[in-house]
């Protein structure tokens, strides 16, 4: 590029902002065609050892009542789409949940157990397991009302440069979608596909693990699982991404 | 528009007289800055290993370099290939420095600045990405890219 189409190319990065909302692409779409069909294959992604570990875990007695599948019969109709509406404010605290706070929730309010820890293999595992139960359905999550201030906070993280590389999630994952980050391709950034199995993590891991990685990248603080900062973004990244159809457990580089 | 960058560029500098760290200080003119950082001498075979290197340069992630051995490279930047033919020394060194001078907009990283930064990894906080000497190396590694 001349230095003249340099100068033009950044005047137009400046004026294009953001994504518009229907030129947003699942994570999917960025994947190499072998990778797409083995993130379809149930028998070829390995996430779904992870939903199968959680499906077990839901019904599971040993000796901890009432068990998951108590309160929630026939979860493959009862929780089919309530993956797709998190993260929410929870009424009662008016604090931001997500799917796997929501899951640790019941799992000391209700079953009055110890919580599970983030990115434990237990709470991966319910996560992926409830989060498979909406595969396909629109993700439909609220900026509006109580959840405005949390929108508001996950924009203007987005938005802002951070870390000594300078850099703001929407350079990239707007600005940059489609070019080449050594070898990845970059996405629009969202988070559809988690918890998804990672190649580089040869094990499952959650948006906030993901998020995390980027954090490092360019050298920004790394928050910490389940932090207001994250869960934040995620409610943006979810609301940015709202219509397009769940995909965990997605399989990525 | 790029005149007037530079220009308000120059004048934010000129405000901010005594520069609150000890980075070696350096003086921007037109769209370069002409002396070597702290007087220091450059060298190339260090540079290329910086450029190379996946912790500390890491400008892979982005360019693309004139190195058959090095595989996924980035197509985020403007091939580096003939970079040091279409560059004098001087202009290599204010966009390694801090592209933002020219471009607020850029994506270019800053590699020798540490203010006006936010939320910086504590592995990373209060020095710049690259030392004085390291900035002389790489500008003397991509000054030797002549061929496009
Ligand atoms: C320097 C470029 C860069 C920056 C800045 C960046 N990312 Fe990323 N991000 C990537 C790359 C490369 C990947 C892996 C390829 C992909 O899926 O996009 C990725 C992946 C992701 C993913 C997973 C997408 C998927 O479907 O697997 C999410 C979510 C994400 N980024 C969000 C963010 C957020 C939020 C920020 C800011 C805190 C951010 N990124 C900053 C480069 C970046
Ligand atoms: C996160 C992405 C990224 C990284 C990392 C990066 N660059 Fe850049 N670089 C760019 C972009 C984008 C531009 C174009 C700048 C503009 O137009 O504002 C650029 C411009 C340049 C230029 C000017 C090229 C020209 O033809 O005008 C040089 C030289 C350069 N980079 C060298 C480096 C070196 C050396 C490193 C590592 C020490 C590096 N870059 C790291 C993205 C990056």
């Amino acid at each position: 590029m001349t230095a003249a189409g340099r100068a033009l190319a950044a005047a137009l990065l400046a004026l294009a902002g953001a994504a518009r909302a229907d030129e947003i692409k699942p994570g999917s779409t960025f994947l190499s065609p072998e990778m797409q069909r083995q993130q379809q294959d149930q028998s070829r992604n390995p996430g779904y050892l992870w939903v199968e570990q959680g499906e077990e875990l839901f019904s599971r007695r040993d000796g901890v009542s009432p068990t998951c599948i108590s309160c929630h019969a026939d979860p493959k109709q009862s929780l089919r789409g309530a993956a797709a509406r998190y993260p929410q404010v929870d009424a009662a605290s008016g604090k931001l949940v997500n799917l796997e706070g929501r899951i640790e929730q019941c799992r000391v309010d209700r079953q009055k157990q110890p919580a599970f820890g983030y990115e434990s293999q237990d709470l991966l595992g319910l996560t992926a397991y409830v989060a498979s139960l909406s595969k396909g359905m629109p993700l439909s999550v609220s900026a509006e009302g109580a959840a405005k201030p949390f929108y508001e906070a996950g924009k203007a993280f987005y938005e802002r440069r951070q870390g000594q590389l300078n850099l703001a999630c929407t350079q990239c994952h707007d600005g940059l979608v489609g070019q080449k980050l050594r070898g990845d391709t970059i996405s629009y950034g969202i988070g559809t596909g988690y918890p998804a199995y990672r190649l580089e993590w040869n094990g499952l891991g959650s948006l906030h693990r993901r998020l995390r990685a980027c954090s490092l990248g360019v050298r920004a603080t790394q928050f910490d699982y389940g932090s207001d900062d994250y869960l934040a973004l995620e409610l943006y990244l979810a609301v940015r991404a709202r219509d397009l159809p769940m995909e965990a457990p997605g399989l990525r580089r | 528009m790029r005149l007037a960058a530079i220009r308000s560029a120059l004048i934010m500098l000129a405000l901010a007289s005594a520069p609150a760290s000890a980075l070696e200080a350096y003086k921007v003119v037109g769209d370069a800055i002409p002396a070597p950082l702290g007087g220091k001498i450059g060298d190339l075979k260090r540079g290329r290993a910086l450029v190379l290197d996946r912790t500390q340069g890491n400008c892979l992630i982005c360019h693309q370099v004139p190195e058959p051995n090095e595989p996924f490279q980035g197509t985020i930047g403007p091939g580096l290939a003939g970079v040091g033919a279409r560059l004098d020394t001087g202009q290599l060194r204010l966009r390694l420095i801090d592209a933002g001078l020219l471009n607020p907009q850029t994506v270019m990283p800053p590699y020798f600045r540490i203010e006006g930064l936010r939320d910086v990894a504590p592995a990373f906080r209060d020095r710049p990405a690259l030392t004085a000497q390291e900035i002389e190396d790489v500008v003397a590694y991509l000054a030797s890219l002549r061929t496009p």
